[in-house]
C-alpha cells in the first residue's frame, strides 16, 4: 500500500525512461507490463487484420461501393461481384447449425453437470472434448460419404412428404445443400456448447441449488429455475463461441454445401458460404479486381462476426436479471 | 554502425559458407502440371547438381501475381496471361508451353453402361441449363440405341478456380456463342446451373453419389481413377475419345496457326484425330533476367525440358508437345536476354 502513490504518479507519465526504470524495480510491475504487452498483441493482430483487409479490398470497395452488400451476381469473367448470396449461405447454414445444436448441447450439458453421476459425467466429457478436436475435413468426409447419400435417399424425401407444403422443403433432393451443411455444422459445434456450458453450470455455487430445494422445488425445478438462469451468461458465451466457429467453418461446409451462389427459399438447394468461396477461388484468382473482391468478402465475414458478437453482448446485458447481477 | 557492420559480416559469412556453385531458382504457379514439373526439376537437378529449382504449386493466379511482384524467378499458369496483365507487368513476359491437359465429360446415369457420345451443342445446352433431361433429342440424337432415362440432369462443375475449368469454359465459349456472351471463360465462372465440387476428387465424388449427373474432370484424373467418360465430336465431325495421342494431335493441329508468343487456345482445333477440349499449360518467364548465372540455368533447363525432358511426360500421363511446337519454342529460348 505504501507504493500506491508512486504508482499513481508513474501512471501519469507511463512512457518516460525514468518512470519505466522505477517501475521495473518491482517484479509485479514487470509481470504487469509483460502481460499487458501480450494483451496488446491480440488487439494489434485484430487491428492489422482489419487494416490489411481494408487496404487490399480498396479496388472492389471503390468499384462497387455499398452495392457489394446486396448484389447477388458473382461473375469473375464480367468482373461483377456481390456478396449477398454468400452472406445468405453463411447465415442460413450457421443458423441451422445453431438451431439443431443448441437444444442438444444445452440438454446434454445440463445432464452432465446436474443429473449424471460424476464418474459418468467425467468420462463422457472426455469423449466430447475429443470430438471438439476432430479436424473439420473429417467431418466433411463423413458428411459427403455418409450423410449426403442418407439425405438424398431417406431424409429429404421424408421431409418433402411431411413438410413439402412449405417452400423450405421443396425442389430436387441432391443430398448436398444448405440443410446438409447446417447438419454437419451442428455436429461440429455441439461439443463446444456442451463442454463450455457444462463447466459454467458446474461453477454455479451450491447455495443457489440448495436454496431452491429448500423452498420445495423439485430437482428439475431447481436446475431449470435456479441453476440455468444463474449460468445464463456463460451459456450464451458457449453458444456464441459455437456460432463463431460455424460462421468461419470452411472445409466441411465447402464439401457439402454445393458451392453454388444463389438464394433460394428451399433448404434443399445448394448454396455457398463466404469461407467456402474464399477457400475455393483465392488461389486461382487472376486479375486485381477479382482478388480485391475476394478480400472484401473476407472483410464482410469479419464484419458479420463482429456485428453478431456485438448483438450477443447486447443480448446478455439485456437479459441478465437480478439473479446474476452480482456475478462479475 | 558497428552493429550493422557486424551483422553484414555475419550474413556474408553465412552466405559464403554455402557452396559457391549452388544456383537456387524459385518458381510458383499452376497445380495441374505440378507432378511433371517436380519430376523435371528433380531429374534436371540430378544432371546439374548445381541448379536447384524450387517450385510451389500455389495455383495459376498466385503464380502470375508472384511473377508480377518479382518474388519468383518464373511463374507457371494453366491459362495464358491476359493483355491487361502483360501490360501491368512492366517487364516483358514470355510464354513457354510445357505439356497439355484435357477435360473430359464424365457421367453417372443408372442403367447406362455404354460410352455416350456428346456433340458440342449437347454439352453447351446441358451446362447452360437448357437441356435438362437425359432423353433430350440433343443427347439422344447422337446416341441411337442407348436407352436414356427421362430424368433431370444434375450438372456438376468445379467449385475451386482451376485450369480444368478454364479449358472447359474456353471450349464452350468457342462452340456456343450463347455461352460466350452469357458466361465466358475463366478459371472460375458464374455457372448458370449445377453443383460445385472442390477439385477433381470433389467432382468425381459428387458424380459417384448423384444419379443422373454429368461433370467434367481432368483427363489424367479420369484415366488414373478409371472414371467412365464420353466421346466428344470434334470440328471434323468425328467423335473422339480423349487420349494422350488425341490431345497431342489437337496441339499439332493448332501449331500451324500458333502465334509468336504462344498464347493460344487449342480447343476445337482442326484435325480429324484431334480431341477438342484440351489446352497447353505454360511457364511464364521474364524476357530479361539480370543474374547471368540464373539466365544460363533457366535457358539450359528449357532446352533440356523440350528435348530429353519429354520422355518423362507419358509415364505421368501428360500429353507430349508435338514436334512443331517444340521447334518453335527452341527458337524462342533465344529471346531470353
Amino acid at each position: 500500500m505504501a507504493t500506491a502513490p508512486s504508482t499513481a504518479a508513474a501512471a501519469g507519465l507511463p512512457w518516460g525512461p525514468r518512470a519505466l526504470i522505477r517501475r521495473a524495480r518491482s517484479a509485479d510491475e514487470i509481470a504487469r507490463l509483460v502481460t499487458l504487452f501480450f494483451a496488446l498483441v491480440v488487439v494489434l493482430i485484430a487491428v492489422l487484420l482489419v487494416y490489411q483487409l481494408w487496404t487490399n479490398s480498396a479496388q472492389a470497395r471503390h468499384s462497387f461501393g455499398l452495392s457489394f452488400f446486396w448484389n447477388t451476381t458473382w461473375d469473375p469473367v464480367a468482373g461483377q461481384f456481390g456478396a449477398l448470396t454468400f452472406v445468405y449461405g453463411t447465415l442460413v447454414t450457421s443458423a441451422l447449425g445453431l438451431l439443431i445444436a443448441v437444444p442438444i448441447g444445452l440438454g446434454a450439458a445440463i445432464f452432465l453437470a446436474e443429473l449424471a453421476p460424476r464418474r459418468l459425467s467425467d468420462n463422457l466429457t472426455f469423449l466430447i472434448d475429443l470430438l471438439a478436436a476432430v479436424p473439420s475435413v473429417i467431418y466433411g468426409l463423413l458428411g459427403v460419404f455418409i450423410l449426403v447419400p442418407l439425405m438424398r435417399t431417406e431424409i429429404q424425401p421424408a421431409l418433402k412428404r411431411i413438410l413439402g407444403f412449405t417452400p423450405l422443403f421443396q425442389g430436387p433432393a441432391y443430398g448436398i445443400g444448405l440443410l446438409t451443411a447446417g447438419l454437419v455444422l451442428a455436429v461440429m459445434i455441439v461439443p463446444f456448447i456442451i463442454s463450455v456450458s457444462r463447466e459454467v453450470l458446474l461453477a454455479v455455487p451450491g447455495d443457489q441449488r440448495e436454496a431452491a430445494l429448500a423452498l420445495g422445488a423439485t430437482r428439475w425445478e431447481a436446475t431449470w429455475r435456479a441453476v440455468v438462469p444463474y449460468a445464463r451468461t456463460g451459456i450464451m458465451g458457449s453458444i456464441f463461441l459455437a456460432l463463431a466457429r460455424a460462421l468461419g467453418e470452411t472445409m466441411a461446409v465447402t464439401m457439402v454445401i454445393g458451392n453454388n451462389p444463389r438464394i433460394s427459399a428451399s433448404l434443399f438447394s445448394p448454396g455457398y458460404s463466404i469461407a467456402a468461396v474464399l477457400a475455393n477461388e483465392f488461389s486461382e484468382a487472376t486479375g486485381n479486381l477479382y482478388l480485391s473482391a475476394l478480400v472484401e468478402l473476407g472483410l464482410v465475414l469479419f464484419l458479420l462476426t463482429f456485428v453478431l458478437n456485438g448483438l450477443a453482448r447486447l443480448l446478455i446485458v439485456l437479459t441478465t436479471g437480478r439473479g446474476t447481477a452480482e456475478r462479475t | 554502425m558497428n552493429m550493422r557492420k557486424l551483422l553484414a559480416f555475419a550474413l556474408l559469412a553465412m552466405l559464403s559458407s554455402a557452396p559457391a556453385w549452388a544456383q537456387n531458382i524459385n518458381a510458383a504457379g499452376a497445380t495441374f502440371p505440378y507432378p511433371i514439373y517436380s519430376k523435371w526439376f528433380d531429374e534436371y537437378h540430378k544432371l546439374h547438381p548445381n541448379v536447384q529449382i524450387n517450385y510451389q504449386s500455389i495455383g495459376s493466379g498466385g503464380g502470375i501475381r508472384q511473377l508480377l511482384d518479382k518474388t519468383v524467378d518464373f511463374g507457371a499458369s494453366d491459362g495464358p496471361m491476359t493483355d491487361e496483365q502483360l501490360q501491368q507487368a512492366g517487364f516483358k513476359v514470355l510464354h513457354f508451353p510445357t505439356v497439355l491437359g484435357a477435360a473430359v465429360p464424365s457421367y453417372n446415369i443408372p442403367g447406362v453402361t455404354g460410352e455416350l457420345k456428346f456433340t458440342p451443342e449437347a454439352i453447351a445446352g446441358i451446362f447452360l441449363g437448357k437441356v435438362t433431361k437425359w432423353n433430350d433429342p440433343a443427347i439422344a440424337g447422337a446416341n441411337p440405341g442407348v436407352k436414356l432415362p427421362a430424368d433431370d440432369i444434375v450438372v456438376i462443375h468445379r467449385s475451386d478456380g482451376s485450369g480444368t475449368t478454364y479449358i472447359w469454359t474456353d471450349y464452350l465459349s468457342k462452340v456456343s456463342s450463347e455461352w460466350q456472351s452469357k458466361v465466358g471463360k475463366n478459371t472460375s465462372v458464374n455457372w448458370p446451373v449445377g453443383l460445385g465440387g472442390k477439385g477433381n476428387e470433389g467432382v468425381a465424388g459428387l458424380l459417384k453419389q448423384t444419379p443422373d449427373s454429368i461433370g467434367y474432370v481432368e483427363l489424367i484424373y479420369a484415366i488414373q481413377n478409371s472414371l467412365p467418360y464420353g466421346t466428344v465430336k470434334n470440328s471434323s465431325g468425328e467423335f473422339i475419345k480423349a487420349s494422350l495421342a488425341g490431345v497431342s494431335a489437337a496441339a499439332a493441329g493448332a501449331a500451324k496457326s500458333m502465334p509468336e508468343d504462344f498464347r493460344v487456345s487449342i480447343t476445337n482445333p482442326p484435325g480429324k484425330e484431334a480431341y477438342p477440349i484440351s489446352s497447353f499449360t505454360w511457364l511464364l518467364i521474364p524476357a530479361q533476367i539480370q543474374d547471368p548465372a540464373k539466365k544460363t540455368a533457366i535457358k539450359d533447363f528449357l532446352t533440356w525440358m523440350l528435348t530429353s525432358g519429354q520422355q518423362f511426360c507419358e509415364p505421368l500421363a501428360y500429353a507430349k508437345l508435338p514436334k512443331e511446337v517444340v521447334a518453335k519454342e527452341q527458337k524462342a529460348i533465344a529471346l531470353i536476354q
